[in-house]
């Protein structure tokens, strides 16, 4: 096998392994593959050193296999590759060539030494080392070989042999792309070849204006008659598919054209019998001709056509083009929409979801009710996958625009609820986002919320599922936040206590635990609301000297207590402990205590009479809460461990007084009841203030400033973020900032209504703020005018006028909103934030692409040539060509400044100043770097297809009255 | 660029032919295969050919053993791509006469060049047999 390592050239060439050889033995080989490409390396490695050609080309034809195939790096050989490529003999320059089309790139080294090469084959007379050539240039040509050759190239179009002539257009593509001032030379003769009478040159030459007019299709307009006879005349139905696509781009941008090729589409589609040119047809008329109404109609009728068709491809395309005509002909889609709910249980994953964004594209807010339904059902029945791709798109098209199309959320939340149940249900994030954040922004859906919450809670199924635990954790906020709606709050904590709890992450344990909380005093509070409605009365009595036995009693807190006169210094301590310390504390202060029926408990009464809040279950509830928490004071988790303390703490000590009360006189028990339920009544305020939404940027506005001390005084803090949370620019994340103008009105409101509170909760609300989550509670809409805006205030909705003006300032805001005027049921006011609620999307600007390139042939087609410029001179000059491509391939910073100015403007110029702006145009373009070229596409690309259409759209109106229409020659033509 | 790149796969996943039209390093072009091959490998006949990979999409079809997969523009016609494949499955058959996975083997080079004269810069400049053909056979005569 190595015998090929023998000195002698002649040996090497008698003993070499052929190609053949090397692939057999790759079949035969009982080595493993990297052992046995390893030796056929070992012995590549010495032959392509040989000098003997036919040793070397044949080694390099088994490493360019081995690289193509097993992936094996061969930049080591590339110069091997060009003397290979330089022989004389043909089959080795085959080799050589196919070799370099295969390894070469851009940042390949010898590309600089093979120019000479590659001039002398395409001069050759032999037309096959001209196609070598050529199609090595196809592969791998740089700005470099594209420059200096082109001149070679130039020669070929108008080549004698067809053969030669169809590849150099074939390269023509490559050579534009890296130097666009090849267009100059080479675009008549390439525009020239449209009329070709030979059909491999047309259907060549027909391919590479797709390409180009695909990049930035204005430039072609004034080959639209072109084009159009091939339309008309041609037959070949893969010329015709190009053709379509041409003016599938250019038909957007000239309605007169649009109205031309109109019947000709038609025709092709009625008359042809290839699928694949109908297909391009109706694929021309969705997209681009979608205002002809006839023809919508006609490819409607051959979409229906595709839709039952028994071959999946053809239903896929089916769908596909319902997808693209959805936008503008709803119409379509509705009437198609068996059809396309049937192909939700087709068989092919590809074809279900393509229906699934057809059904979801239906959508609005008349009909979401109904298709969620059926999608949910669909949903129960699908595989795991599909049934989260329906899940995440409900949700999805249900979130968009803050709940747009979501008029009765009550049956949202319960549909909510009811995908949580789905087995194959994934989307616990999304869901738990939802739940959480429909509570904070709809006010009139808590009610519902706080059910299907407690319908996941007491379900102790539910908590063996792990997707599910975040939707738990989700339902245990909800229904502790807003637990004043629950119907039987002693139902819910023992859903928040059950056993099984332990199969939750402590995190979302610890949810619960906190959750627990709050129904407890929601349960106390309304207890003590229920026994005696002198409870008021009571906690003012409460003077200084009784909060010493508050201190006394909670002994579990005693040393947080004592840091707490001195604040907070660990902002990792957890939530719920600093409250009943800070607010304990806090207690002599606010001994003017108002019972104020905060915002959430006005609906309190309603509930207040199902409920008994009796003395005994009273007791039992708090028996429960030792039971269950007592050990968990000793869990490992320190979340759990803290909360439970506390609550476990907050019982002993409520304990004592509620039992005792049953036993002890009465005058006693009106005083240690007082104590209890200031407290309670304290807790119950603390967690009563509302939360709000968190602005996105609200992160992005708190800067540090320089030399900023931390200090312990928590006053200090209060002015800082004052500053901060104005909307101060500096500190704005892109210039968003909240509508001051929407909250005037309501934080005056808020204001008057909420001053009690605010006294109360200032602990809360520093807390709050020392931990950098910026609540941004209710109770700051007094101080700083830009909060964001309560949900539906009870005293907002009085005022009908106001919110009918504050719901008319957020239509507009969302351009999409499309509102039924005789809905059956008002919509909730939805809470928004302007900034931030979404993400921003920073707009990019879409440049133009391709700017040197377009502008060249639109010179070129335009008979622009009056330049006074070197850059259209013969590019044979090679010495001011190379010079040119330097300056070029340096971008320096401050003409790319300029360009982007210029970009800036040229809205504006081309509106107001048109005329000067054509003069100008060259100057305009010859600004641009075609250096950039490449790297302005790629970037075009990415950005959406909508937005480039919509821009393309707008540029045709300006171009509508720019004059680079009436005073060229070209424009009587442009209208065949 | 309307082709990005052509991969013939057999069934067990090992690539036959690999051409693309766009640079990619060794390293994106093993995993792209690996990717695509493992999406499209997986489909039964039952299901449509057009697959949606990254940014663009594939269309393949089976000929026996042979996987055809080529990945275009998300605007390219998918049915003149399925037309494509068979022109080029087509145009080996009449070369080799009943082609099979050895052929392209064998005779990678040749298939290559097929691919060549049919399409230069990810752009389809040639559909007709003969005419690619043509050229193929002279060589072969001369060399």
């Amino acid at each position: 096998m190595s015998s090929s390592s023998s000195s002698s050239s002649i040996m090497d060439n008698l003993f070499q392994r052929t190609l053949d050889d090397l692939i057999k033995s790759t079949r035969l080989t009982f080595l493993p593959e990297h052992a046995f490409i390893s030796n056929a390396m070992d012995e590549i490695r010495k032959e392509i050193k040989s000098t003997d050609p036919h040793t070397k080309s044949t080694a390099l034809q088994k490493l360019s296999y081995l690289s193509s195939l097993h992936g094996i790096d061969m930049s080591f050989a590339s110069f091997h590759v060009v003397e290979v490529m330089s022989s004389s003999r043909f089959s080795h320059k085959k080799i050589g060539y196919h070799s370099a089309s295969q390894s070469f790139n851009d940042s390949t080294p010898v590309l600089l030494l093979i120019t000479n090469q590659l001039r002398k084959d395409l001069t050759s007379s032999n037309s096959f080392e001209v196609n070598l050539a050529l199609q090595c240039l196809a592969n791998v040509a740089t700005l470099d070989l594209a420059r200096d050759l082109t001149p070679e190239i130039f020669t070929l179009l108008s080549s004698s042999k067809v053969y030669v002539k169809k590849k150099a257009i074939g390269v023509v593509l490559r050579v534009f792309e890296k130097y666009p001032d090849a267009v100059r030379v080479c675009f008549k003769r390439l525009v020239e070849n449209l009329e070709s009478l030979d059909p491999p040159i047309v259907v060549a030459v027909v391919g590479v204006f797709c390409e180009l007019a695909s990049k930035d299709p204005r430039a072609y307009l004034p080959l639209a008659p072109e084009f159009y006879r091939i339309l008309v005349d041609c037959k070949n139905n893969w010329v015709l598919i190009k053709v379509l696509k041409i003016f599938a781009k250019l038909a957007p941008l000239e309605p007169r054209l649009a109205k031309r090729i109109v019947e000709p589409v038609c025709e092709v589609m009625r008359r042809t019998e290839a699928k694949s040119l109908m297909f391009e047809c109706v694929r021309t008329v969705v997209t681009s001709l979608s205002d002809y109404e006839s023809a919508v109609k006609l490819a409607m009728d051959k979409i229906r056509e595709l839709l039952v068709e028994q071959d999946p491809n053809l239903r896929y395309l089916g769908l596909q083009a319902l997808s693209a005509v959805v936008g503008k002909h709803l119409w379509v889609v509705l009437e198609n929409k068996e059809a396309v709910i049937k192909s939700l249980s087709d068989e092919d994953p590809n074809i279900k979801l393509e229906s699934l964004r057809l059904v979801m594209a239906m959508v609005s807010d008349s009909n979401v009710e109904e298709i969620c339904r059926v999608l949910v059902n669909y949903a129960l029945k699908s595989d795991p996958e599909f049934c989260n791709e329906i899940l995440g798109s409900i949700l999805e098209t249900c979130r968009k625009n803050v709940y747009e199309i979501i008029v009765d959320f009550d049956w949202y939340v319960s549909l909510l609820g009811e995908m949580s149940r789905i087995p194959n249900c994934q989307k616990g994030e999304e869901i738990e986002n939802q739940l959480i954040d429909i509570g904070l922004r709809v006010r009139d859906a808590r009610l519902q919320l706080v059910r299907v919450g407690r319908d996941l809670l007491i379900d102790p199924a539910l908590l063996g599922n792990v997707y599910l635990h975040r939707i738990l954790c989700a339902a245990a906020w909800v229904v502790g936040e807003y637990v004043e709606f629950a119907s039987n709050p002693f139902q819910l904590m023992e859903a928040l206590l059950q056993p099984r709890t332990n199969l939750l992450p402590p995190s979302i344990r610890a949810v619960y635990i906190h959750s627990a909380f709050k129904v407890l005093i929601f349960y106390l509070d309304n207890y003590l609301l229920q026994n005696g409605g002198a409870t008021s009365s009571y906690s003012s009595n409460l003077a200084g000297g009784d909060s010493e036995l508050v201190n006394g009693k909670r002994r579990t807190d005693a040393t947080d207590l004592s840091k707490s006169e001195s604040p907070n210094s660990d902002p990792d301590e957890s939530f719920n402990p600093r409250n009943i310390t800070k607010s304990s504390e806090d207690f002599p202060a606010n001994n003017n205590v108002d019972r104020i029926v905060n915002d959430g408990q006005t609906f309190t009464p309603s509930f207040l009479e199902k409920n008994n809040f009796t003395h005994e279950s009273i007791v039992s509830l708090l028996d429960l809460i030792e039971l269950v928490l007592g050990p968990q004071t000793a869990n490992e988790d320190v979340e759990i461990l803290e909360r439970a303390r506390n609550v476990v703490a907050f019982v002993n000590f409520v304990k004592v007084d509620i039992l005792d009360s049953s036993v002890q006189n009465v005058d006693i028990l009106e005083k240690k009841n007082a104590l209890v339920s200031a407290i309670i009544q304290l807790m119950c305020d603390a967690f009563s203030a509302e939360l709000g939404l968190v602005s996105i940027s609200a992160q992005g506005r708190v800067a540090v400033p320089d030399g900023l001390v931390l200090k312990e005084n928590l006053d200090d803090l209060q002015s800082i973020c004052g500053d901060i949370q104005l909307p101060s620019s500096s500190f704005g994340v892109g210039g968003h900032h909240v509508d001051t103008t929407f909250d005037d009105s309501l934080s005056n409101l808020v204001k008057s209504e909420e001053s009690g509170p605010a006294n109360e909760s200032t602990s809360l609300l520093e807390h709050r703020k020392r931990h950098g989550l910026y609540y941004l509670p209710s109770e700051k809409n007094g101080a700083v005018s830009d909060d964001y805006p309560l949900a539906n205030d009870p005293e907002l909705n009085s005022n009908i006028n106001d919110e009918a003006e504050n719901l008319a300032r957020l239509t507009d805001q969302s351009l999409l909103l499309k509102k039924k005027p005789n809905q059956m049921k008002p919509r909730p006011l939805v809470v928004k934030l302007d900034d931030g609620d979404v993400a921003p999307i920073l707009v990019k600007r879409s440049e133009p692409r391709g700017d040197s390139l377009s502008g060249a042939v639109r010179d070129v087609l335009l008979g622009n040539e009056a330049r006074p410029s070197s850059s259209r001179s013969n590019p044979s000059d090679k010495s001011s060509g190379k010079a040119k491509g330097k300056k070029k391939l340096s971008t320096d910073p401050a003409s790319e400044m300029k360009e982007q100015l210029g970009d800036a403007e040229k809205p504006d110029l081309e509106n107001q100043n048109s005329r000067s702006k054509h003069r100008s145009h060259n100057k305009e373009r010859r600004r641009r770097s075609p250096g950039k070229t490449v790297e302005e596409g790629e970037e075009h690309d990415q950005k959406g297809k909508k937005n480039s259409h919509r821009h393309g759209r707008h540029k045709t109106r300006q171009r509508a009255n720019s004059p680079l229409n009436s005073e060229t020659p070209v424009i009587p033509d442009f209208l065949l | 660029m309307g082709i990005r790149f052509v991969l013939m796969v057999n069934k067990q996943g090992q690539t036959r032919l690999a051409q693309y039209y766009e640079y990619l390093t060794l390293e994106e072009r093993r995993a792209l295969e690996g990717e695509i091959v493992r999406k499209c490998l997986a489909r039964n006949e039952n299901q449509c050919s057009f697959v949606e990979h990254r940014n663009y999409k594939i269309v393949y079809r089976r000929y026996a053993s042979l996987f055809f997969l080529v990945g275009v523009d998300d605007d390219e016609n998918e049915l003149a791509i399925l037309e494509f494949i068979h022109l080029l499955v087509e145009t080996m058959d009449r070369h080799f006469g009943n082609v099979c996975e050895l052929d392209i083997m064998f005779h990678l080079e040749k298939a290559h060049f097929m691919l060549e004269e049919m399409v230069m810069n990810g752009c389809i400049v040639e559909t007709s047999k003969s005419n690619i053909l043509a050229p193929i056979q002279l060589m072969d005569k001369t060399s």
